[in-house]
């Protein structure tokens, strides 16, 4: 007849998580807020060169994005390793970029038309033969707001020559 | 009649649920803003006209060979040259203010070289590439390039506003930024635009090389 009960084994009791929704549903919504939808599945590599002398590319429904350089190790058997250009989510050739420009252009209201800009993300071990071909045909379409897009950082430090 | 209190609804798979709404989220979207360096392509030209004279001590020649290496051709000598002092090299062309008369620089600060280039106006760069040019090779010339003649014009800015109390770069920036409200946009335009007169980047590409 013992007046104090014993505790009854050392369990320890059980972490509430009925909190743990609502942090998950926090960091769910900082992701939404901060990023954005990512429009094309990358099929080619592309490390970027960097640059520091770089501007802001705002508007993001301005840019028309052209992709170049080796394809990356799954594509490699079907497609060689040497640089190509990559247009949504197809590779591309020189000639196509024409078509792509022409439907893009196509697909915004016409008075946003004159401040299109080209992002060309040319992966840092691509030739310049290729970038240039690139500018010709887009000199052709008349696009001629191009930015060669790059990390931020400095530009000699990568370099190995 | 007791009021029966209505049962409590099981949140124990709400955490669940969030975790793959968040997971979809982290894998489909992306943080990054892109940033990069603006261009302009000249537009193709139907009839070529003769090309203006220019005079050779106003070019600033760079040409990129297949091995990456530089060669600067200015102002009588022709060499060599490493990309880091490149930079140097160009704002010491492009501010050089060689010329006299009414090619006279008034806001020139070099070394008044009559070989090189006369003024701002006169100053050109050009640049040729070979189509072997590894590509951030290329972008690395373009980079210190622009940075030349951001320097020139940030001094610009700074000694024509003062009260700004900012940099072309920072300037232009702001601008460009579209929560800017857009009286100081039209503002900022004015002082950009003449700063942009005043040093114009008049940047020449040539069309590569064929290797070999």
């Amino acid at each position: 007849m013992s007046k104090f009960k014993k505790k009854k084994g050392g369990d320890l009791p059980a972490i509430s998580t009925a909190s743990l929704p609502d942090i998950v549903f926090m960091l769910l919504f900082f992701f939404m807020v901060a990023t954005v939808m990512r429009e094309n599945t990358l099929m080619i590599e592309n490390k970027l060169p960097a640059a520091d002398q770089v501007e802001k590319l705002d508007k993001k429904d301005l840019i028309m994005y052209i992709y170049a350089g080796k394809p990356s190790r799954n594509y490699e058997a079907k497609f060689g390793t040497e640089a190509r250009i990559q247009l949504n989510d197809k590779f591309a050739s020189v000639e196509d970029i024409a078509a792509f420009i022409a439907a893009e252009r196509a697909s915004k209201r016409e008075e946003l038309v004159p401040f299109l800009t080209t992002a060309l993300k040319v992966d840092s071990e691509a030739n310049m033969g290729l970038v240039s071909d690139i500018k010709q045909e887009l000199r052709k379409v008349n696009a001629l707001k191009i930015n060669y897009t790059t990390r931020k950082g400095d530009a000699l430090a990568g370099l190995k020559n | 009649m007791a009021k029966r209190s209505a049962p409590e609804v099981n949140a124990g798979s709400m955490a669940d649920i969030a975790f793959l709404l968040l997971i979809f989220f982290l894998v489909t979207t992306t943080i990054e803003t892109d940033s990069g360096l603006n261009r302009k392509l000249p537009p193709m030209e139907e009839n070529l006209e003769d090309p203006p004279i220019i005079k050779e001590k106003n070019i600033f020649q760079l040409s990129v060979n297949r091995n990456n290496q530089l060669l600067l051709k200015t102002g009588g000598n022709e060499g060599l040259i490493e990309i880091k002092n490149l930079r140097k090299e160009a704002i010491a062309f492009l501010d050089n203010g060689g010329g006299s008369g009414e090619d006279a620089c008034k806001n020139c600060q070099g070394a008044k070289n009559p070989k090189s280039s006369d003024n701002f106006q006169k100053a050109i760069i050009s640049l040729q590439n070979d189509r072997a040019t590894k590509y951030d090779v290329y972008l690395a010339v373009q980079n210190e390039i622009i940075a030349a003649y951001n320097a020139l014009r940030d001094r610009e800015f700074k000694k024509k506003f003062p009260a700004l109390n900012m940099s072309f770069v920072e300037a232009n920036a702001k601008y460009s930024d579209p929560r800017t409200p857009k009286s100081e946009k039209d503002k900022l335009k004015e002082k950009l635009e003449e700063i942009k007169l005043m040093i114009p980047q008049k940047f020449s590409e040539a069309e590569p090389k064929k290797a070999n």
